[in-house]
C-alpha cells in the first residue's frame, strides 16, 4: 500500500463509494432472491477499488465505457443510485427509462457511454470517443473498462492497434478477475500475464493490485495524465476478484472456496478502512458511520425503485429513432 | 443540366457536407491516399488532410465501433466498409451497438453515423466481393438502409444520410459507379424513406431498387412496344420502407413484380410481398411475382454470374406472363 498521507475528505469519498457499490450489489442479490429483480445481473462486489480508484482520477467531463459487470462503473461515474436501481428493475424512472437494464446502464450526460451486453463490445466505442476527443482537441480522455475475457476477442486487438497507431487519449483498464464466466485466464489465454498483450502494439502497460484503491489511483492517475498530455493510450491490468458467481445461476464449481477466502481477506473495503484507521484518518466509529449512511441511501434507492412506475405500453416504440 | 457519374455525385455529396460541417469526417480502408477502392473519396484527403480523412487498418469491426464512439461524442463520421461482403466482420458492432444504443439508453444519445458500403454482382469477382446482403440489414430495427440507383438520388440521399441523427447504412452498387445522370449544380437533398416513381404506367407495378432499376427500365421499354405499360417504383430506402407508395401503385395496376438482386429466399422482396399482402391484397388481380437473385454463392465465371442475377430478359418474361394472367 501507498504510505503517503491522504486527505480526509477524499478518503471519505472513496470509502463511501466503495461501500455504495458493495451494498448496491448485495441489495440486488437480495432482490433477485426475492424475485423482485428479474432477469440476470452480473455483480461487481469485490472489485470496488478498480472503478472507484480509476474514476476518482478523472474529470467529470471525461468519458468511460463499461462492461456487462457495470454497476460499479456507473456508480463511480457519478451515477444516481435511485435511477440506477430503478433501471435494474426495469422502471420508467430508470436512468435509461427501463429500456436498458443491468447490462446497459449508461448516462451519457455524465460521461458514462454505457455498460455492454457483449464482451469487448465497448472497446470500439471507447476508441472512437478517444478519436473524437483527439480530433476536436478537447483535452478530455476516455477510460475503457473490460474484463480478462475481452482480451481474447478480435476487436480488442483491432482497437488497441488503432489507438496506439493514432495516439488516442484512451486508458484501457483490464479488470482481471481471473475468470471469463467459468474459464480461468490460465485456460483461456496463451499469455497469462495479460499486460504483455499491449506489447504487440507498442503500448505501455502496467499491472496493479486491483484490491488497493490507493494503488489503483496512483497507477491510473499516471496513465490518465499521460493520455491527457497527448502521449497516447496505455493498458492497465488490475488484478481483482468477483465475490459472486458470474451471474445468479452460477454455482462456482470452477473455483475453490479456499481461493474465495484468500481474496475475501484482501477485500478492498476492509483493506482501505484498516489502513485509514491505522493512519488515524478515521476512527472505527467513523467507518461504521459511513457504512450506516450508505445503508440508509441504499434503502432509499431500493424503496424508490420498487415504488416507481413501470414504463407505459406506448414507450415500446419511442427512442428507437430520433 | 450537366451529367455526372454516380461516383462523382457521391464524391460531391461528401465534399459538400465536409465543407458545411466541420464535425463530418471519413474513415475506412484505403479511402485517403488511394481515394477508395471505387474512387468515391478521391481527392478528399488532399483537400482535408489526415485529420478528416483517415485510412484505417483492415479492422472492420473497429471501424464501425470507432465510428459509433465518435458519433456518440459529437462527431458526424462517415465510415466506409469497402465491400458489403465484409459486413459480417462488423455485424456485432452494427447490430448490437450502433443500432440499439439509442434505444437501450432510453433515447439519451444520438448516433449520427453513416456507414457507406457497396455491393452487387457484375464484375466476376466471385462469392466474396459480389453479394447483395441488404436483407440482413433491414432486419435490424434502429438503423436505416438506403440504396440509391441514380447519380441524382445518390447525391441527395448521401447528403441526407450524413445529416441524419440516426445511423444509416448507405449501400452503393459497384456497377453503377460509372453510370451517368443529370445532377443539378445547385444544392438539394432527398429525404430518406421516400420511394420514387421512376416510370409511370398502368398495367403492372415493378418494385425495385439499386442497379435493378436499370434492368427494369430496359425491360419496360421493350414491354411498352408490346403494349404493356409498367410503373416502376424505385424504393431508394429499404428501411424504413415506403409501403405507402408501393401500395398506391399496386392499387392502380393490380399487379406487382418485385425485382431484386439479392438471393430470393428471405430476401427484401419477401418483405415487400408480405407488406402488400397485408395492405393491398384486395386490389391484386394476380399473385405477386419475384424476379430475384438465385440462392447460390456468386459464381466467378461470367456465364454463371449472369445466370445468378436477374436481367432485362427475365424481367420482361415475368411481366409479360403476369400481364396476360386474368
Amino acid at each position: 500500500m501507498m504510505s503517503a498521507g491522504i486527505d480526509r475528505e477524499l478518503a471519505s469519498r472513496l470509502l463511501r463509494q466503495m461501500m455504495e457499490i458493495r451494498q448496491f450489489e448485495d441489495k440486488i442479490m437480495e432482490l433477485l432472491a426475492k424475485n423482485i429483480a428479474e432477469g440476470g445481473s452480473h455483480l461487481y462486489a469485490g472489485m470496488e477499488a478498480v472503478a472507484t480508484g480509476v474514476v476518482s482520477m478523472l474529470r467529470p467531463d471525461d468519458y468511460i465505457t463499461s462492461t456487462h459487470r457495470g454497476h460499479g462503473h456507473a456508480i463511480a461515474k457519478d451515477g444516481d443510485l435511485k435511477a440506477l436501481m430503478a433501471e435494474i428493475l426495469g422502471k420508467k424512472t430508470g436512468v435509461c427509462k427501463g429500456k436498458g437494464g443491468s447490462l446497459h446502464l449508461a448516462d451519457v450526460s455524465k460521461g458514462n457511454l454505457g455498460a455492454n451486453g457483449i464482451v469487448a463490445g465497448s472497446l470500439g466505442i471507447a476508441t472512437g470517443a478517444g478519436l473524437s476527443m483527439k480530433i476536436r482537441n478537447t483535452g478530455r480522455i476516455v477510460v475503457c473498462f473490460f474484463g480478462d475475457g475481452a482480451t481474447n476477442n478480435g476487436i480488442f486487438f483491432e482497437c488497441l492497434n488503432m489507438a496506439s497507431l493514432w495516439k488516442l487519449p484512451v486508458v484501457y483498464v483490464c479488470e482481471n478477475n481471473l475468470y471469463g464466466m467459468s474459464v480461468s485466464v490460465k485456460r483461456a489465454s496463451a499469455v497469462e500475464d495479460l499486460s504483455k498483450k499491449a506489447l504487440a502494439f507498442d503500448m505501455p502497460s502496467e499491472t496493479v493490485d486491483g484490491q488497493d484503491v490507493m494503488a489503483v489511483r496512483q497507477t491510473s492517475g499516471r496513465w490518465i495524465e499521460h493520455a491527457r498530455n497527448g502521449k497516447g493510450p496505455s493498458f492497465i491490468v488490475a488484478n481483482t476478484y468477483r465475490y459472486y458467481g458470474h451471474s445468479r445461476s452460477d454455482t462456482r464449481t470452477y473455483r475453490t472456496r479456499e481461493e474465495e477466502k484468500f481474496w475475501r481477506e484482501r477485500d478492498p473495503i476492509k483493506l482501505f478502512s484498516a489502513r485509514m484507521i491505522g493512519e488515524g484518518v478515521f476512527t472505527p466509529q467513523e467507518v461504521s458511520e459511513v457504512e450506516e449512511f450508505v445503508t440508509g441511501e441504499m434503502e432509499e434507492a431500493v424503496d424508490y425503485a420498487i415504488k416507481s412506475p413501470l414504463p407505459e405500453p406506448d414507450e415500446l416504440y419511442t427512442d428507437l429513432y430520433v | 443540366m450537366r451529367e455526372i457519374t454516380y461516383r462523382q455525385a457521391l464524391n460531391e455529396a461528401l465534399m459538400e457536407e465536409m465543407e458545411k460541417d466541420q464535425d463530418v469526417f471519413l474513415l475506412g480502408e484505403d479511402i485517403a491516399i488511394y481515394g477508395g477502392a471505387y474512387g468515391v473519396t478521391a481527392d478528399l484527403w488532399k483537400k482535408y488532410g489526415d485529420r478528416r480523412v483517415l485510412d484505417t487498418p483492415i479492422s472492420e469491426n473497429a471501424i464501425v465501433g470507432v465510428g459509433l464512439g465518435a458519433a456518440l461524442t459529437g462527431m458526424r463520421p462517415v465510415a466506409e466498409i469497402m465491400y458489403i461482403d465484409f459486413i459480417g466482420l462488423c455485424l456485432e458492432q452494427l447490430n448490437n451497438q450502433v443500432a440499439k444504443i439509442r434505444y437501450m439508453f432510453g433515447g439519451k444519445c444520438t448516433v449520427p453515423l453513416t456507414i457507406r458500403t457497396e455491393g452487387g454482382a457484375g464484375r466476376t469477382l466471385g462469392a466474396h466481393h459480389s453479394q447483395s446482403l441488404e436483407s440482413w440489414l433491414i432486419h435490424i430495427p434502429g438503423i436505416k438502409v438506403v440504396m440509391p440507383s441514380t447519380p441524382y438520388d445518390a447525391k441527395g440521399l448521401l447528403k441526407s444520410s450524413i445529416r441524419e441523427d440516426n445511423p444509416v447504412v448507405f449501400i452503393e452498387h459497384k456497377m453503377l459507379y460509372n453510370t451517368k445522370g443529370k445532377v443539378p449544380e445547385e444544392e438539394y437533398i432527398i429525404p430518406i424513406g421516400v420511394a420514387d416513381i421512376k416510370r409511370e404506367g398502368s398495367d403492372v407495378t415493378l418494385v425495385t431498387y439499386s442497379r435493378m432499376l436499370l434492368v427494369c427500365m430496359e425491360a419496360a421499354a421493350r414491354l411498352e412496344k408490346e403494349g404493356i405499360s409498367t410503373e416502376i417504383v424505385d424504393l431508394r430506402t429499404l428501411l424504413p420502407l415506403d409501403t405507402e407508395t408501393v401500395v398506391r401503385s399496386v392499387k392502380k395496376t393490380s399487379r406487382m413484380v418485385i425485382v431484386e438482386e439479392d438471393c430470393k429466399t428471405g430476401g427484401t422482396g419477401a418483405e415487400i410481398s408480405a407488406q402488400i399482402m397485408e395492405n393491398a391484397f384486395d386490389w391484386l388481380d394476380a399473385p405477386i411475382v419475384r424476379v430475384a437473385g438465385e440462392d447460390v454463392p456468386m459464381p466467378k465465371s461470367p456465364v454463371l454470374e449472369k445466370l445468378a442475377i436477374p436481367d432485362a430478359e427475365r424481367v420482361y418474361r415475368a411481366v409479360s406472363k403476369l400481364a396476360k394472367e386474368t
